[in-house]
């Protein structure tokens, strides 16, 4: 799914804004937890993403392994992206 | 009890034992003869001290000194609010402070007693007054955003329970929570009377530098809440760690987390206990399960489990002794202190199913909605706004706001309300998303109504 990038790029530019802190470049191989977004911030991340792609791939999944670094996250949200839209049509 | 340098100097350790701080350390055994106070033990003997330091280890060679010294001890945690504390120090009567910046620094509460920490130890002072069972009072988040003060002991804190499965030689403990809240105090003291070294962090130090320096010090016991550990499972650094016990308290441990775990650390017992400031530490699990036996509840022992109206009740020796300074009492008639945590049995176990009073739990630091509300409430559109806890797969819950506005909710109502938060909460109270809904449920009290667990 195409717009999970942009989607996830914004967002955490806008959190990161709202905590008045300054990332550095958001490349696919940044570590999260070293971007200066805490656990906190990307748990608002989760959340926000829930709101905007419905879709919430930590829940969804019986096998959790967590994301380290931005490329994994985007990943993992593609991911379930596309078994969401497999699903939902399915359904249809 | 006697005091913890009486029981250390009693039983001396085979090997060293050291507190490492980033970049600091100090020599636990040294302190026999040695103190950070600057040659003033006698001074603080007697007297109600507020521990207040930026760092964790000079707070925990201060905790060291003056257990046993002090007739009181009032833990300050690292993020309390300024405006919070002359209301701590009138209702805990404190009139000595412990810290390490430079004691000329203003906002000292106008203490005349006041000594500055050094890790590089002097020679200590003889004290020859009579020493006393120390109170420790621990600062835990109220209604309105004020702290309560938790009375407890060293014998409350410390009261026996068989930490892990079995600790084994060599162990070296570390905790991500920090040592100033119950949590991270309980396992400080433990460890110190145990007789291990233990690993703090520094202040502002990442997640990723904290868990190298554990894997460097050969850390084998590491506590800390479900939030704590999906934050170390998110950094490179995970595998520099082989720990082997994992231990989760603070918050509802699920099963995803535990099995995470349990494949990530495959050397490790994965544990995870029921401990709160005003119950102490309640039980431990270590079926590699998420909620707990229904067979603890009535089982005899020195911790006693009931479940009434839903919530958890424990009696033991490990709860807490009384609020300070507040009129509320902390245990019922027959001792047992209601946790406030609903539970519902499946099968032949509980499992928790969150807060009776609508406290939310984010990564273990507590958010009352009253607070929240209230903020919401300054904007000058704003008719009600409901706040409540919407579960967070890295936090475990998020705060999240339902809010009434006059006319048409904009996008800029939105950001002004977040705007207004963000300048009088602690992040954590923020609301994570804000939804605009045209009306909000008040009962028959007129109270707004809840959907609590």
């Amino acid at each position: 799914m195409s717009n999970v990038k942009p989607t996830v790029i914004a967002l955490i530019e806008q959190i990161a804004k709202d905590d008045k802190k300054t990332l550095p470049p958001l490349t696919d191989d940044l570590v999260l937890l070293e971007s200066g977004l805490d656990s906190l911030a990307i748990a608002i991340l989760v959340a926000r993403l829930e709101e905007s792609l419905g879709i919430d791939p930590f829940t969804d999944s019986d096998d959790i392994s967590y994301p380290v670094t931005l490329g994994d996250f985007i990943q993992f949200y593609e991911r379930a992206a596309c078994s969401h839209e497999v699903d939902s049509g399915r359904a249809r | 009890m006697k005091s913890i340098l009486a029981a250390l100097a009693d039983a001396p350790a085979a090997a060293p034992r050291v507190l490492w701080g980033a970049p600091a350390s100090v020599a636990v055994d040294d302190l026999a003869q040695r103190t950070s106070l600057g040659g003033r033990r006698r001074e603080l003997a007697g007297r109600s001290v507020l521990v207040a330091t930026r760092d964790q280890l000079p707070a925990a060679v201060a905790l060291l000194e003056l257990d046993g010294l002090a007739r009181r001890i009032v833990v300050c945690p690292p993020d309390i609010a300024a405006e919070h504390m002359p209301a701590v120090v009138a209702k805990a009567g404190v009139d000595a402070i412990v810290s390490d910046r430079d004691a000329t620094e203003p906002g000292e509460w106008g203490l005349s007693v006041r000594v500055t920490s050094h890790l590089a130890l002097s020679p200590a002072d003889v004290v020859d007054v009579d020493l006393c069972e120390t109170e420790w009072v621990l600062l835990t988040s109220g209604t309105t955003g004020a702290p309560k003060l938790i009375v407890h002991t060293l014998a409350s804190l410390t009261a026996p329970i068989a930490v892990g499965p079995s600790l084994g030689s060599d162990v070296v403990w570390a905790t991500f929570y920090d040592i100033r809240r119950y949590g991270g105090l309980q396992i400080f003291l433990r460890g110190m009377l145990g007789r291990r070294s233990i690993v703090l962090a520094g202040i502002d130090e990442s997640p990723g530098d904290y868990l190298a320096r554990l894997g460097a010090r050969g850390v084998t016991h590491i506590s800390g809440t479900p939030s704590h550990w999906r934050r170390a499972l998110m950094s490179p650094s995970a595998r520099a760690i082989s720990p082997r016990y994992v231990r989760l308290s603070g918050e509802i441990a699920d099963q995803a987390l535990l099995a995470t775990l349990r494949s990530f650390y495959p050397g490790a017992s994965v544990g995870h206990a029921y401990a709160s400031t005003e119950a102490g530490v309640g039980f431990e699990v270590n079926d590699g399960l998420e909620g707990f036996p229904a067979g603890l509840v009535g089982a005899p022992g020195a911790v006693e489990i009931k479940i009434e109206d839903r919530s958890l009740r424990i009696r033991s020796p490990r709860t807490a002794r009384c609020y300070l300074g507040e009129d509320v009492a902390l245990r019922d008639e027959e001792g047992f202190v209601d946790t406030g945590d609903i539970v519902e049995r499946r099968g032949d176990r509980y499992y928790f199913l969150g807060r009776r009073t609508g406290v939310i739990n984010v990564g273990g630091q507590k958010v009352y909605p009253e607070e929240v509300e209230a903020v919401i409430a300054r904007h000058p559109a704003v008719r009600m706004a409901c706040v409540r806890s919407r579960r967070s797969p890295i936090t475990g819950s998020l705060v999240v706001a339902d809010v009434v506005v006059d006319g048409e909710p904009t996008p800029a109502h939105k950001s002004d309300i977040l705007r207004i938060c963000h300048e009088q909460l602690a992040p954590h109270k923020v609301p994570a998303t804000i939804r605009f809904v045209s009306a909000l449920d008040v009962g028959a009290a007129g109270k707004l109504v809840r959907q609590h667990a």
